[in-house]
């Protein structure tokens, strides 16, 4: 039944369905001939890796050896090989079909046009950074070629594609432009050209044996620490660019074979497993790499993406725009420093252990969350929005001014509260370094498995609280206020619930993020700025990442902290390329890289045809357009 | 920390038993605009009762104001003998659950999800016992999934409990709305036009939904425009024009009622004179039906975006 391609039913039929699924190549080939070429190009970019690109050592990476790859030969070379093994499972090779469980060949065509990227590339830069063409070896040339010969032979496959446009459709969402034919013409070809590949059927992974499943998770997790510690190992912006280029590709080849499906299917299924092979690979982390700059982005990483999260219990989950998020982790951290013992705060002689710390932290976040959130919570609209804002620009303002001189002397002003003293649990002193065996665990490293179990505390306290009463009360909620008020849901308390909590648990990663930073000053708790933890940057790691997903925020976080560390050159553009990312990410993806609640319908292929959300659609419509 | 059941929310279905629901003198104003003028309105348990209308006449202004989404500017709405707190929150905890008329579902909630929002007032746990879940939490999150999976088998929809909401068919969508308010266990129901945008056979198995549901014990409340569904089911029907109640009574009354007819033709109240048979009368109600097509076609619109 599945196994007939839409498309060729319709034309036995003799009927062309408007709406169905079509699988047309890009480039004109019989089909044997797009395989072979698909294969032979794949083939000879992974021989080509073997070659030397260059004459000169110059170029990042050692490009010149043959018999060796290097640099962004290696990069090449894994996304060659990626490509060959997705080509031979869309081709349905006994032994690796299991590759490409939605049998698109769209994954192969993505990878092989990642491989055609990070080669292409490498090549203009070679050219471009060393002068010319002549800077190429026949090794270069060959690449090239190579890839181009493996894109163009995926681009002749038959590719899942949306469905043509019909001439005399009366396009009513483009409004005024209806009647405009020319502007209609030129966008068709584009819409046309998109990639259609997430309704593919594909085999329901919960028929693999488990201990196959379980397998997949351990698997996944050590590929992802493996590619994490090995994109922060690139020492040259060119191999970040070919890593990153080659990471995006692949994972949206992945998606497109439908084994992100399968894993997200398998990681629901055994939760606590996933759970917990997670986060053993983050334990791993500071031992897999023995290098402090890389404990401290990870440390980083962990605070920024703990406080999103807590951010997306607010955001994602309840719907509430809080412009000013940042000013509670800042709450925090000022109230940890008080008590630290620090000689610069007030109260000098007091030095808490770390729990009291952290419930210090935390009751003054939710003091202040109270606060703001219980005269602003009980308004419908943008109010919330905009009185946070002005709370976040008032906790800074304020902590500048505490200083003794315009007000009363509680935070230094502008020097902040320095000489914060290390944490010391349970006699492990944070600050020292600790040898483990062979491992050495530096401070960074220390306060990188604090902040984990931070993470993951603040990880249970988001599932926990999501999967619940009160948590589906917050969806509701974000879904229709006046439905859920309606539902017998007490919209203020519960808003004012989720307000708290959020504020609370920015505080708890504040009271971390005061004795990692040593020093605590007011600015970096500002509404927007070029480093990661502001308000706007919180805001745009949750959008980002995904909206009311774990995993989002933090992936978000991840990548807005590693993109402006690797990439130096964008730091004067950063803020407007986050600002035309997020717009791009709004327009095409809304959901987030890592949407939220798709997994319903995936597996159903077998039982129901997944409920065409056309047919309604259509009779309203038209009902619709009547009634206009 | 535990689920308290409701006690006293399912009375005997005796029709004409005590009454259940007092509304007196609700007057609604929006500025200029009188919606509802000072119409009084009495359900007894195990009644269902029709309110009708033309379009704009203030039914759905009426239903808000009983269901605290609009404080009345005057008049009070009194549940089993107490006045109601215009609050939304309230009048559901109280035992009065509704359904939208542009259907307002939890679109990015599963339709299981749906229904467990519907326990909310049934249920008590909190953050803390969530973020603890001992055995008290888990029995009562059992207890509300079952709770809700019976609701969705009886509503016909338990094959779907996995599904968005969002992806529902247009009339399953206004089944599972109906689930939804049923899960709050109320002792009266309002539904506001449950068969807008259906085909015959859907209102024909609403029709069956709505006795099965009277037949639990459970008032119901029911605008609808649909002639036949409102004389085949009501044991009292009333006719609210330019906000004011016209007429109320049994089926047969309002049906040779020549004002009813007057103003579904749309002449002036005042004028009783009209001689229009009940065919022009059927007529006419098929016109105000083709007129809300507009919001089916909106809220189908809405699910159609999710791309
Ligand atoms: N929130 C509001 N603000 C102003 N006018 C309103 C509001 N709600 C309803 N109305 C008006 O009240 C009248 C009655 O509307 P409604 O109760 O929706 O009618 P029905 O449900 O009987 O078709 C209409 O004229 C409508 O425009
Ligand atoms: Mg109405």
């Amino acid at each position: 039944m599945t196994d007939i391609p839409t498309t060729a039913a319709a034309e036995i039929l003799g009927t062309t369905d408007p709406f169905a699924p079509r699988k047309d190549p890009f480039v004109t080939l019989p089909l044997p001939a797009a395989r072979a070429l698909t294969l032979l190009g794949a083939v000879a970019t992974i021989a080509s890796t073997f070659m030397s690109w260059t004459y000169t050592t110059d170029f990042p990476g050692d490009l010149t050896v043959n018999g060796y790859p290097g640099g962004l030969q290696v990069i090449t070379l894994i996304g060659a090989i990626l490509t060959g093994l997705i080509a031979l499972g869309a081709f349905r090779v006994k032994g690796l079909a299991w590759l490409v469980p939605s049998r698109s060949n769209n994954a192969v065509l993505l990878l092989a046009a990642g491989t055609f990227a990070t080669t292409w590339y490498t090549v203009i830069a070679i050219a471009q950074e060393l002068g010319g063409l002549a800077n190429l070896d026949p090794g270069g040339f060959v690449a090239a070629v190579a890839s181009l010969a493996l894109l163009i032979g995926a681009l002749a496959l038959p590719i899942d594609r949306h469905p043509l446009e019909q001439p005399d459709a009366d396009y009513y969402e483009l409004g005024r432009f209806s009647e405009n034919g020319a502007f209609r013409g030129t966008w068709a070809w584009l819409r046309e050209a998109r990639l259609r590949h997430s309704e593919l059927p594909v085999a329901d992974p919960r028929k693999l044996p488990t201990w196959v499943q379980y397998l997949a998770i351990i698997v996944v997790a050590a590929a992802g620490l493996k590619v994490l510690t090995y994109g922060l190992a690139t020492g040259y912006t060119e191999v970040f660019v070919g890593y990153l280029i080659l990471v995006a590709f692949t994972l949206w080849s992945f998606s497109a074979a439908g084994l992100t499906r399968q894993f997200s299917q398998i990681t629901t299924d055994h939760r606590p497993f996933a759970m917990i092979v997670g986060v053993l690979a983050a334990i791993a982390y500071p031992f897999a790499q023995n290098n402090e700059h890389w404990a401290n982005l990870g440390v980083n990483i962990l605070i920024f993406g703990t406080v999103a999260l807590g951010l997306n219990i607010v955001v994602g989950l309840t719907g509430l725009l809080d412009l000013g998020y940042v000013a509670f982790l800042g709450v925090g951290a000022y109230a940890a420093a008080l008590v630290s013992g620090s000689p610069y705060s007030i109260w000098s002689g007091t030095q808490f252990p770390f729990w009291a710390a952290a419930l210090v932290g935390m009751a003054a976040s939710l003091v202040f969350g109270v606060l703001i959130g219980a005269p602003t919570l009980r308004l419908r609209g943008d109010y919330l929005a905009i009185v946070t804002l002005g709370f976040g620009e008032i906790f800074r303002i304020a902590v500048n001014n505490l200083d003794g001189v315009s007000g009363p002397k509680v935070t230094n002003g502008p020097n902040g509260i320095a000489q914060i003293p290390d944490l010391s649990i349970f006699g492990y002193n944070l600050g020292d370094s600790h040898d483990i065996g062979s491992f050495t665990l530096g401070r960074f490293a220390n306060y990188y498995l604090l902040m984990l179990v931070i993470t993951v505390i603040v990880v249970l306290i988001f599932t926990r609280a999501a999967d619940s009463r009160i948590g589906r009360s917050w969806i509701a909620i974000r879904e229709d206020e006046t439905a859920a008020t309606a539902m017998g849901i007490n919209g203020f308390r519960v808003k004012l619930i989720a307000f708290a909590l959020g504020a609370s648990l920015a505080g708890l990663a504040g009271t971390v993020s005061a004795h990692v930073t040593y020093s605590v000053v007011p600015n970096p708790y500002q509404f927007s700025g070029s480093a990661p933890p502001n308000s706007a940057f919180l805001l745009a790691a949750v959008v980002l990442g995904g909206m009311g997903t774990v995993s989002g925020p933090v992936l978000g976080a991840a990548l807005l902290y590693l993109v402006p560390e690797k990439l130096g050159f964008l730091q004067r553009y950063e803020l407007f390329a986050f600002g035309v990312t997020l717009i791009l990410i709004m327009r095409f993806r809304p959901e987030g890289i890592i949407p939220n609640r798709r997994r319903q319908l995936e597996f159903h292929e077998a039982e129901t045809e997944v409920p065409a959300p056309r047919a309604p659609g259509d009779g309203a419509v038209t009902a619709g357009q009547a009634g206009a | 920390m535990t689920t308290t059941e409701t006690t006293g929310t399912a009375p005997a279905a005796q029709p004409d038993g005590t009454p259940l629901l007092h509304a007196s003198g609700v007057i609604m104003r929006f500025g200029g605009l009188t919606a509802v003028r000072n119409v009084d309105l009495t359900v007894n348990s195990g009644e269902i009762v029709g309110l009708i209308g033309p379009n704009g006449a203030g039914k759905t202004t009426f239903f808000n104001c009983l269901t605290g989404l609009y404080v009345p500017t005057e008049g009070s709405v009194s549940y089993r003998g107490t006045v109601l707190p215009p609050k939304p929150h309230l009048v559901t905890k109280a035992g009065i659950a509704r359904t939208f008329q542009n259907i307002r579902l939890f679109a990015n909630m599963t339709v299981l999800e749906n229904v467990l929002v519907g326990r909310h007032t049934r249920t008590r746990e909190g953050l803390l016992s969530a973020l603890i879940r001992g055995p008290r939490y888990h029995k009562a999150e059992a207890r509300s999934r079952a709770r809700a999976m019976e609701l969705l088998e009886f509503t016909g929809l338990a094959g779907k409990a996995d599904h968005l909401a969002r992806n529902l068919p247009y009339g399953e969508q206004r089944k599972l709305e109906i689930a939804r308010a049923l899960a709050s266990e109320p002792g009266l129901l309002l539904l506001d036009e449950p068969t807008a945008g259906m085909n015959p056979q859907e209102t024909r198995a609403t029709e069956e939904l709505v006795f099965a549901i009277r037949d639990q014990g459970i008032a119901v409340l029911v605008i609808e425009h649909d002639m036949r569904f409102i004389f085949n089911l009501c044991d009292r029907v009333a006719v609210l024009v330019q906000g004011q109640k016209l007429i109320e009574g049994t089926s047969d009354v309002v049906q040779s009622d020549d004002r009813v007819i007057a103003a579904y033709l749309g002449e002036p109240i005042a004028t009783t004179e009209g001689d229009a048979g009940t065919d022009a009368g059927t007529d006419g109600a098929t016109d105000a039906e083709t007129d809300t097509d507009p919001d089916g076609g909106s809220a189908a619109g809405e699910q159609e975006n999710d791309r």
